[in-house]
């Protein structure tokens, strides 16, 4: 197997601003990389750019120790040893689940009982054998989304690309093909390369996170360390729920806050220049001592409480309370961590 | 390393063959005949036709007929589209599908059968008994007829158009309108006609075009009368061969395409600041309730059904069945000796079954192969020579097929550079006229299902391995299956049915159907042709029959007489 390498890929359409601009990354053999950004960014167009759709307007694509891609020329997609789970699954209507599944197959030149074997092989591991033999519209989304994988499996691909596969699913189906997929990373040991706008999704299934915007990569890092230690303000409003505060954050070069700094931040006592400071609402809780500030708004969400607090300049603190506390009021919180961005 | 091929690029030479054919059915002849215009304009002055009083005459003709058909056309499509869209009155499906039949019926037949049924002389008002004596003037002889049949012809484009914008209107604007406190009059005339206006003015524009280059029409009715509209002038003309005949060909048939632009120029002048698309979600369509006036609209539309499309049908059936002329039908006078005399007996009808028959399916199976080609290039590629393939596809399509026809003449009388031998008086140049002006009738099936095919299917095909061939094989081609087969019937349909070009590129021995039917009239034989008639329009309602079968798998618009 082999590892993807991107070097300063660029993709600008005819005349227009790049889609995508200088991207360079390395995703290492048998890695799940989640890549993120709002509708727009450019993740796309990097996707396809790597499946080969798309051909580079500057920059190189390599796997292992071939160049597949450069702004010269493109390895057709169907020479890539690549598989992809689009958006809309794009299973062919007119042939039945297993004929879906074993057409990569069939294209290897895969014939009678061998194929018939790794297709049902490919569809145990989906749990769909008992339906391939009906039609794709016969089918539910789910099982759909399964078929598109199990066609992915079917080959052992080098790299499996996977474009927003959850974006057409209801709440509950995502949890469980979630499962699905950490398992079909776990079992196939492919690289994978995931799209999404979720960051929830990209948390919960990635080994690494790159998040874009506006064409450019911004941070590529573990899902802790970019939860914990985003750079910048858009990968900090991007990634979890938090409050981007713009506080003086006086002479200090600590960029992680403990409660003390907090404190003194928010309360202005530190001075000096304004800086964005990223504080979670996980780290705002009601105490008996701190700092005292207004609820605005408290909505029940099942598990506690949300909180919208209001700090002496109208600058809004998200938080999270166990108990109700009745908007308008005065409260004294405490804020345990912070983070400048 | 090996030098890699572009992303997306579809192999060279398709892109490089279907552009050449392209330019040869459609750039070429055009080219041909707007050279031929304006050389002999340049070389001598305006050509003589222009200056003489008949054709000024036939312009105004041309131009009296048009409009006044394209008023019925408005008048009776709107009526139509307003009552199968809007109200609640029943079988809206089949007051549609036969209110298209006219459209689809070869305008030749049509004029045929109008003729048959009124007049003195018309088996149907005399086997009725209520005949006008002998001697009296046959009253569709006239400019009046010559457009109410326009308009009966092209009523349904009208139709269409309209139905097109009135099924775009969403249900809950009309309802925002009622909660606003209009009552549904006035709902009517605030809210749902000024957003059926454009479906109108373009109904109109196409009716008007249609209307000028019609021929089948003013053949029939005209020329008895010594009524000459452009069309059926180019055709005299060609008759009466000159040596001025290929520059006052050319002069005239500039003329007619000037009028089209014209006619499209105001369209586009009234269309202007009435682009009124999206406009809230578009699901169910409002209906009014008709209340007690249910019935009597319902009775009105299908009485307007009866005289445009049962009466004249019937005397069409009815004038093949008499043995002779004149003679009413009765049990003891029905005869279906026209019928065996066009089937086995007058090689002329035989010959031009065999030849309708190789003309419609030959364009239409190479048609399809084109359209297929030209259509997956229009959707990998884009820019401005993508554009420009699209019009050059359309024009002949949308210019009068005289004027397609005149330019096919000009291109082709002359041998053949290099070859030695003339295209013109064979099978071969009515074959590459119907190439050309059937094109874009192949197209829009295949094109439309393109457009709805999920790039991503062809997509996922390439990265499991599959090559450009492989992937139409397996994937395409399948898939597109039902549009294919829809793109062949109708050509086929369109085809076989045609009388305007071929009226003017058939020789001895390569006579059409339509050409068949219109000499069969001419020379006095209206039992000979009603019967040709009567089989055309049977074949037409089956393969009409079997689209309909084809139609729940087909996208939306693919079929000219379904929105």
């Amino acid at each position: 197997m082999a590892t993807l390498i991107l070097n300063h890929l660029s993709k600008a359409y005819d005349g227009g601003r790049a889609a995508v601009n200088g991207v360079s990354l390395t995703v290492r053999d048998g890695g799940f990389l989640a890549l993120l950004g709002p509708s727009g960014c450019g993740k796309t167009t990097l996707l396809r750019m790597i499946a080969g759709f798309e051909q580079p307007s500057d920059g190189s694509i390599v796997l292992g120790e071939r160049v597949i891609s450069t702004a010269e020329g493109a390895l057709p997609p169907e020479r890539r040893n690549m598989a992809m789970v689009f958006q809309s699954y794009a299973l062919w209507p007119h042939m039945t689940v297993a004929q879906n599944v074993g057409y990569p197959l069939k294209l290897r030149g895969v014939k009678g009982e061998k194929l018939r074997r790794k297709t049902m092989e490919a569809l145990d591991v989906v749990r769909l054998a008992d339906l391939a033999e009906r039609r794709p519209a016969a089918l539910s989304g789910g099982q759909r989304q399964r078929v598109a994988l199990a066609r992915c499996l079917v080959t052992s691909p080098d790299v499996v690309l996977l474009d927003e596969p959850l974006a057409n699913l209801d709440r509950h189906l995502r949890a469980a093909m979630e499962e699905t997929f950490r398992d079909f990373h776990a079992r196939s040991g492919a690289t994978m390369i995931y799209v999404t706008h979720d960051q929830a999704e990209a948390m919960a299934l990635a080994t690494e996170i790159a998040v874009m915007s506006e064409g450019r990569l911004l941070q590529v890092a573990a899902p802790n360390e970019i939860y914990a230690r985003p750079e910048g303000k858009v990968v900090g409003g991007l990634i979890g729920q938090g409050s981007i505060l713009s506080l003086p954050v006086g002479a200090g070069r600590e960029r992680s806050l403990d409660r003390a700094a907090c404190h003194a931040l928010l309360l202005g006592e530190a001075g000096g220049d304004l800086r964005d400071v990223l504080i979670r609402p996980e780290h705002v809780r009601p105490a008996a001592d701190g700092i005292a500030l207004q609820v605005r708004d408290c909505v029940f969400t099942g598990e506690r409480h949300a909180l919208t607090l209001a700090l002496a300049d109208g600058s809004l603190l998200k938080a999270y309370s166990d108990e109700r506390l009745a908007p308008g009021s005065m409260a004294v919180f405490s804020v345990e961590r912070g983070w400048s961005l | 390393m090996r030098r890699l091929p572009h992303a997306n690029s579809q192999p060279g030479w398709l892109f490089a063959s279907v552009f050449l054919v392209i330019l040869l059915l459609s750039a070429v002849p055009l080219g041909r005949l707007a050279y031929a215009g304006l050389a002999a304009t340049f070389r001598s002055g305006l050509p003589p036709v222009l200056l003489e009083t008949g054709t000024w005459r036939a312009f105004a003709n041309t131009l009296s007929t048009s409009v006044l058909g394209m008023f019925v056309s408005v008048a009776l499509g709107a009526a139509f589209a307003l009552a199968t869209s809007l109200s609640d009155i029943r079988r809206k499906r089949l007051l549609g599908f036969c209110f298209m039949l006219p459209m689809m019926m070869p305008p030749q037949i049509t004029a045929l059968a109008w003729v048959e049924m009124s007049g003195p002389a018309s088996p149907l008002l005399k086997t009725l008994g209520i005949a006008p004596p002998l001697g009296t003037p046959q009253p569709l002889y006239s400019i009046g007829g010559i457009a109410l049949l326009l308009g009966v012809q092209h009523a349904p484009l009208v139709f269409l158009a309209m139905q097109a914008g009135l099924a775009a209107i969403p249900r809950d604007v009309v309802e925002a309108a009622r909660l606003s406190g209009a009552a549904p009059r006035r709902v009517l005339r605030d809210i749902v006609l000024p957003l059926a206006l454009p479906g109108l003015i373009a109904g109109a524009s196409i009716a008007f075009v249609s209307g000028v280059g019609n021929f089948g029409i003013p053949a029939i009715l005209g020329i008895p009368a010594s009524i000459l509209t452009l069309p059926t002038l180019v055709y005299s003309r060609l008759a009466s061969f000159g040596s001025q005949t290929f520059a006052d060909l050319a002069a005239l048939s500039l003329l007619m395409a000037a009028i089209c632009a014209a006619g499209l120029a105001v369209q586009q002048r009234a269309l202007s600041g009435r682009d009124y698309r999206t406009i809230g979600l578009s699901g169910a369509s409002p209906v009014f309730a008709l209340g007690p006036w249910r019935a009597p609209v319902e009775a009105g539309l299908w009485l307007v059904l009866l005289v445009i499309l049962a009466a004249p049908f019937a005397a069409l059936v009815a004038s093949s069945l008499v043995p002779a002329y004149g003679v009413p039908l009765t049990t003891e006078t029905v005869s279906l000796r026209a019928y065996g005399e066009i089937l086995f007996r007058q090689s002329v009808t035989v010959t031009a079954f065999g030849n309708s028959a190789f003309l419609a399916a030959t364009a239409a199976l190479g048609l399809l192969v084109l359209s297929f080609a030209t259509a997956y290039l229009l959707l990998h590629r884009k820019g401005a020579a993508m554009a420009f393939l699209l019009v050059l596809i359309e024009i002949p399509y949308a210019l009068p097929g005289i004027v397609l026809a005149v330019a096919f003449i000009l291109l082709f009388a002359a041998p053949l550079p290099g070859l030695g031998f003339s295209l013109y008086g064979t099978i071969w140049i009515i074959l590459i006229a119907y190439l050309s002006s059937f094109f874009a009738v192949s197209l829009k099936p295949v094109l439309s299902a393109f457009r709805q095919i999920d790039p991503a299917l062809e997509e996922a095909a390439r990265l499991s391995g599959a090559g450009l061939g492989r992937r139409m094989r397996d994937i395409l081609l399948p898939i597109m299956a039902p549009a294919a087969g829809a793109s062949v019937v109708l050509v086929f349909l369109i085809a076989c049915n045609e009388l305007t070009v071929s009226a003017l590129l058939w020789s001895a021995g390569t006579q059409t159907l339509g050409v068949a039917i219109f000499n069969l009239d001419d020379s006095g034989s209206s039992d000979l042709a009603s019967a040709l008639s009567v089989l055309v329009v049977a074949m037409i309602v089956a393969l009409m029959a079997l689209l309909e079968v084809l139609a729940r798998y087909l996208p939306d618009g693919v079929l000219p007489w379904r929105r």
